[in-house]
């Protein structure tokens, strides 16, 4: 059904569909209203054959979803930014134990400073540890891929995080069409698990291995993410088949045919980016725009493919790698080994900093001028950062950083945008 | 697209209006998208959400920077942010205020937009007669039907009654239906100084 709803809410409804057997949840923000949209529907039974466990802390949330994926039972959770960093050991060893949880990810910065806004620093942080990653370019796609997210785990028996850009679109009312229950049901089959805890036919799972065999169990990991470079299209198509819209995929291409400038980017940003490459072709600009859905598996055939007509490439990345810059842009340069372009980073939207369309049409002017750096940073305020460097050379003591800056920034609220 | 602003502080549901106003373009077949652009989440402190309403879909995530319309749930903020920053030419402002255009000192912005495109309304007031409470959001957006004409007074209520089920919303509706009868006068009154 089409309806005006929150991103948190289309996405709780859309995982309540799935027909989850165990949730298990703590409250951070982004994500808290998706897992209190939940909890609300096993409470007034309109989720039925799902336990909801409240649980003590993000780690003990995975940890529990780990337990209850091995017992066979289909498990669900979210979280964000130190949340995710605080179930870091429970996040290698679901996707090392091969248990097909879902986990959504209210992409959200990460401290210090402490910052609640979005940007991709928490699910890039966990981009080896062997769980499938999908970003989501708006709200419809985030509740469409949760239940794409669950097939392929469970095809598989990998887990998979769904990224979800925190506030932009978790928090954000647009229209969503929810399916209906047998449309998903027809979709995804009942859990069958190719592992269980089952006190009838005992088996243990976690053991011990040395080094005649951890190589082994863990290249099966990155096969299995091999695989998922077929099944992500696949299950994409299928699912357009049976729901009658485009969502999920490795990639998808928007005005990319014969554009000279190609810009790469993950997540809610593509929306914005679109509309800036449909006021430039107006203009006559051959720019284009690759969105990555899969960011693990790094789906490198179907981004050369993509790109490898391009003169230029802008990969925009709500993530510093730093000492290094970009973390997307590592994997297209991969992609696109022994192929002569230019290639640009473009690091942009840390910790909620807006990224507008009016910065976005100047940085791909500049792009087709071939002026920009390898890597520079969008809207980053300069004066601050050499006022901030000043104060560094003038005295030793000079103080904390994040507090110098905005006793030179002044009071954040009068400011827009 | 008509792009919506609304300045507000904590806890007077800047952000539900938003979501609400939202709903109302839904409900009318048109696309929106309402989002919030969270300061610290302190009760008091400047609060900004937005709202975009189309005939087709709305693919910008960006901050709203050139409103059509500005809602302004505290007339307090009138001096400490910069509330009017990028208004759109022919633009609408609707401030929650007692006074005037005139009596706030911002009666020269009118000479820039025109006199029916600024309106002030005591929804606080309203809010608290029909409600009991002061949260003036829901009066505000009759205001704006009203005073902007984007969306029809039913489907803002229809929206209000979504939100707030029961008593609550019914309360809710009738004082913006209040606050839809006083812009409407409002607007048709002589200009001051014409």
């Amino acid at each position: 059904m089409l309806k005006q709803t929150e991103g948190s809410h289309a996405i709780a409804e859309a995982v309540a569909l799935c027909r989850p057997e165990v949730i298990c949840a703590y409250p951070i923000t982004p994500q808290t209203h998706i897992v209190e949209g939940l909890g609300e529907m096993v409470k007034d039974g309109s989720l039925t054959g799902c336990e909801f466990i409240n649980v003590e802390s993000e780690f003990a949330a995975l940890s529990v979803a780990i337990g209850s994926s091995a017992a066979g039972a289909r498990s669900y959770t979210a979280t964000a930014s130190q949340g995710i960093l605080f179930m870091a050991e429970a996040v290698y060893n679901a996707a090392g134990l091969g248990l097909p949880i879902v986990m959504t990810i209210g992409n959200r910065a990460i401290g210090a400073p402490i910052n609640i806004w979005n940007d991709h620093s928490d699910s890039m942080s966990m981009r080896d540890a062997g769980w499938i990653q999908l970003y989501a370019e708006n709200n419809q796609e985030a509740a469409d891929l949760h239940i794409q997210a669950f097939r392929l785990a469970e095809e598989l028996s990998c887990p998979v995080m769904v990224c979800v850009d925190g506030f932009i679109l978790t928090h954000a009312y647009e229209r969503v069409d929810i399916p209906t229950q047998a449309q998903v049901d027809e979709y995804l089959p009942p859990f069958e698990p190719v592992q269980q805890l089952d006190c009838d036919d005992p088996v243990s799972i976690g053991a011990m291995v040395g080094p005649e065999a951890f190589f082994e169990v863990r290249y099966l990991q990155h096969y299995k993410q091999q695989r998922a470079l077929e099944l992500i299209p696949h299950f994409a198509e299928e699912f357009k088949n049976l729901f009658g819209r485009e969502s999920g995929g490795l990639v998808r291409p928007y005005q990319c045919d014969d554009a000279e400038t190609i810009v790469v980017a993950l997540g809610s940003v593509n929306g914005t980016i679109k509309d800036v490459v449909d006021e430039m072709r107006a203009a006559g600009h051959r720019i284009g725009v690759l969105t990555l859905c899969s960011f693990r598996p790094f789906p490198l055939t179907a981004v050369r493919t993509a790109l490898i007509k391009a003169k230029r490439v802008v990969v925009l990345e709500k993530s510093l790698a730093v000492g290094i810059g970009g973390v997307v842009s590592d994997g297209v340069r991969k992609a696109l080994s022994g192929v002569v372009l230019r290639g640009y980073t473009v690091i942009a939207g840390l910790g909620g900093r807006a990224i507008t369309g009016k910065s976005l049409r100047a940085l791909f002017e500049k792009a087709e001028r071939d002026e920009l750096e390898m890597l520079s940073f969008l809207d980053l305020n300069w004066d601050v950062v050499e006022r901030e460097l000043e104060r560094g050379r003038q005295q030793r003591r000079s103080g904390p950083t994040a507090e110098n800056i905005l006793r030179d920034l002044g009071p954040a609220g009068a400011r827009i945008g | 697209m008509f792009q919506v602003r609304i300045h507000g502080r904590g806890g007077q549901g800047v952000v539900s209006a938003a979501e609400m106003l939202s709903v109302a373009a839904f409900d009318e077949g048109r696309f929106a998208q309402a989002f919030p652009s969270f300061g610290s989440e302190r009760m008091g402190a400047p609060v900004m959400a937005f709202c975009r309403i189309d005939t087709r879909e709305i693919r910008s995530r960006e901050p709203v920077m050139q409103p059509d319309a500005l809602i302004i749930q505290d007339p307090t903020l009138l001096h400490q942010v910069d509330l009017f920053s990028g208004l759109a030419a022919g633009g609408f402002i609707l401030i929650n205020s007692r006074r005037s255009a005139e009596e706030l000192g911002i009666a020269e912005l009118a000479h820039g937009i025109g006199h029916d495109h600024l309106c002030t309304v005591p929804a606080s007031d309203l809010a608290l007669k029909h409600t009991g409470r002061s949260m003036p959001n829901a009066a505000l957006l009759g205001g704006f039907a009203a005073i902007t004409g984007q969306l029809h007074l039913d489907s803002v209520t229809k929206a209000i009654r979504e939100k707030f089920p029961g008593k609550v919303g019914e309360a809710n509706v009738a004082a913006a239906e209040a606050a839809y009868e006083h812009v409407m006068k409002e607007r048709q009154s002589p200009a001051p100084h014409a």
